[in-house]
């Protein structure tokens, strides 16, 4: 159960997004790609161009919920030498950079190797966020559960389409800052429609007491960002945004971020 | 109290396993889990999957003893359970028809699978024609192009292949693309995993669908000799093979078991796939375990002459069985496991899986470590057909060359006792040069 006197900076600033306008963009870049520099600077660029929440992947070589566009990005990160303290590293120069709350999106080995607590510790240092762990579910995350308790950082679990209604209210009620709403079945990657199953997934959530659900995968448009977030509490863009970093540098990111974030207007 | 180690059911083994997946899968397992459960006591099942063994597979497979194999292996009794005359040529259809039956009653119509050498996707392929249901099968590129000869039967067989093209190209990223499959077309597909590894409950069940090698060896031996093998032994890559053959003696306490791992050029070296050996604990596909990995927690490539045991991780319950001491697991160079395998050819008729040769090749360190008239039992877990190309080229025996019968009789039975000077204070160093001599001027022609 999620500790409710933590204060989430992700869920303070999602609230505060659903306020102002529609709901909040977040948006995905992996650390390291094209370089770490380039890295840092495409993040900063996306919040300047209206991305309210990043989220950082760290590049990985066994990434099993990652489509083709991520896939190549984190690859590339990889054979530049990625290691994991760069990403603290990004994160602290983000932070000075910008105000917006970063989370950091990890397969589990990495975590585990590093050390649950010596990760969770160097990434508050850092003015990290918090966690979210695409292969870690909460049945089987209790170190991590610990950790997050612990530091207070926030922990996003993943909520899919066949998930049942127990396992969706576990979800909820562990995670800190959003849930992250699985729209489609399948890997990361822009799709044309966002699939209506997301639309059923929001409310089954907000039927076991979710007030933060944010739907990622295959959202690619402004529009489908003002769709998602008729229903949803923020929207994650990923693929698109890294597409436009590979193929146009940080100013395509930026461009693409700008034109997402149109769809967060009321 | 007695402890049955036999009786681990999982999730964890030990500290090992457990389910370290997306959630976008973890319906799926649990539907498996629960249809497994259900299954395991449903009598119907066992008939229908043990008919299929005896009447498809041809089960049970049989017993050759290797006495001229054995006279360079310390005069040890040498044991060969045949898994490779199974159909489709390893041991790894006991695995596959069990989940296909099981995919049946899900109302699963469509089966995908990861495979390495092959063999794996080769039986997918088969139980996926003989039920009516279509079929893909990842093969990591590199693989597709050593085992080419695999890739046209699992096409001649009504499945598709496609070659994986990230990552390091080999069976681990096969497995990745496998499970971006099933993610994305989870309900109308299972996904067919090959080995003793992955989340739960595919270790425990696929080990399961294997343990007959076990149970049936262990009476035959018995059968055969009046008494249980001093050794068994099997090669070890996921493990499947190894824990089907290992499981049977789990609680015969006097029975040593040992799992040869791929050593690839050498432990000494990064290019090698000893995963339990020179690995540490860490989660990959889904459960943890020993795995190759560098300090970051990224996997590390591997490296095998074997496609079969190129693969940076190995099932939980090896890891457990290694970390309890109750199996031991030890590195065979590609030099050993190739020179055991040319021994085998010439001394038995017998042409095994590059992949059973490394079972093969410990044998002889083995068999001169226990002396004369011990018992090994060794997993045969596949045959040859598939590598003859690959082991051509090794030996330089692909066309060009005739070889001389006599040249090579004197050769290896020469090489055998060179080998045995050897290997004598050498028991278990992955022995490059020991290997070297054991294949002797065979490897030059």
């Amino acid at each position: 159960m999620s500790d409710t006197t933590i204060v989430s900076p992700v869920g303070t600033r999602i609230a505060q997004a659903k306020h102002d306008r529609a709901g909040a963009l977040i948006g995905y870049l992996p650390v390291g790609f094209p370089t770490l520099e380039g890295s840092i600077d495409a993040a900063v660029a996306l919040v300047e161009n209206g991305v309210d929440v990043l989220e950082l992947g760290l590049p990985y070589t066994d990434p099993v919920m990652d489509g083709p566009v991520i896939q190549k990005a984190t690859q590339t990160a990889l054979e530049n030498g990625f290691r994991l303290r760069d990403a603290f590293t990004a994160v602290e120069a983000i932070r000075s950079r910008v105000d917006a709350p970063i989370l950091l999106m990890t397969y589990w080995n990495p975590v585990v190797q590093y050390g649950v607590d010596r990760f969770a510790d160097d990434l508050v240092s850092a003015g990290g966020a918090g966690l979210i762990t695409p292969d870690l579910t909460v049945d089987s995350g209790a170190p991590w559960l610990a950790a997050s308790d612990r530091t207070g950082l926030d922990r996003v679990f993943l909520a899919a389409p066949t998930s049942t209604g127990e396992r969706l209210e576990l979800a909820v009620t562990n995670s800190r800052g959003f849930v992250y709403v699985v729209s489609t079945m399948g890997v990361t990657g822009a799709r044309n429609d966002v699939d209506a199953s997301a639309r059923t997934l929001v409310d089954r959530l907000r039927a076991v007491g979710s007030t933060s659900a944010c739907v990622g995968i295959g959202i690619s448009t402004g529009e489908q960002v003002a769709e998602v977030l008729e229903y949803a509490d923020g929207a994650i863009v990923g693929s698109a945004l890294v597409r436009a970093l590979s193929e146009d540098g940080v100013q395509g990111a930026a461009k693409v971020a700008a034109s997402l974030a149109v769809g967060t207007r009321r | 109290m007695t402890t049955h180690l036999r009786d681990e059911q999982g999730p964890f083994f030990g500290e090992f396993g457990g389910r370290f997946m997306p959630e976008s899968l973890i319906a799926a397992l649990d539907e498996i889990a629960a249809a497994y459960d259900e299954a395991k006591n449903d009598p119907a099942f066992a008939a229908e999957l043990t008919e299929l063994h005896r009447s498809y597979t041809g089960r049970p497979s049989i017993l050759t003893e290797a006495p001229r194999f054995a006279r360079h292996a310390g005069d040890a009794r040498i044991i060969l359970k045949r898994e490779d005359l199974n159909h489709t040529g390893s041991h790894k259809i006991n695995n596959v028809l069990g989940q296909a039956l099981l995919a049946r009653r899900l109302g699963k119509t469509r089966l995908i699978a990861e495979t390495g050498a092959g063999q794996h996707g080769v039986a997918t392929a088969t139980a996926a024609a003989l039920m009516g249901m279509s079929c893909v099968v990842y093969m990591g590129e590199v693989d597709t192009e050593r085992q080419a000869l695999n890739v046209a039967r699992m096409r001649l067989l009504g499945a598709e292949v496609v070659p994986v093209t990230t990552g390091t190209r080999t069976l681990k990223d096969a497995l990745n693309e496998a499970f971006r499959d099933w993610v994305a077309n989870v309900e109308d597909t299972h996904y067919v995993l090959g080995t003793v590894a992955g989340p739960h409950p595919f270790p425990v069940m696929v080990r399961d669908f294997h343990k007959i090698i076990g149970e049936e060896a262990r009476q035959q031996v018995l059968d055969l000799t009046g008494a249980l093998p001093d050794a068994v032994i099997a090669c070890v890559g996921g493990g499947s093979n190894a824990i089907g053959i290992f499981h049977a003696f789990l609680d015969d306490p006097d029975v040593t078991l040992i799992g040869y791992e791929a050593a690839g050029d050498g432990v000494d070296t990064l290019r090698h796939a000893a995963t339990i050996t020179m690995g540490r604990p860490g989660v990959l596909h889904g459960s943890r375990s020993m795995m190759l990995q560098d300090e970051d927690g990224q996997t590390s490539d591997s490296h095998s002459i074997s496609a079969g045991l190129d693969y940076p991780g190995v099932g939980p319950e090896h890891a457990w069985l290694a970390s309890i001491g109750r199996a031991q697991y030890l590195p065979i160079t590609d030099k050993e496991a190739m020179a055991a395998f040319r021994l085998l050819c010439e001394t038995e008729g017998i042409i095994p899986a590059i992949e059973s040769a490394h079972a093969l090749a410990g044998a002889l360190t083995l068999g001169r470590e226990l002396g004369p008239d011990k018992v090994i039992l060794i997993n045969l877990s596949g045959r040859g057909d598939k590598d003859v190309e690959t082991a051509a080229r090794y030996f330089g025996v692909l066309d060009e060359v005739a070889l001389v019968a006599t040249e090579l009789e004197a050769s290896s039975l020469e090489a055998g006792e060179l080998a045995s000077d050897a290997l004598t204070d050498e028991l278990h160093a992955g022995s490059g040069e020991a290997a070297e001599l054991a294949s002797g001027r065979g490897v030059q022609l």
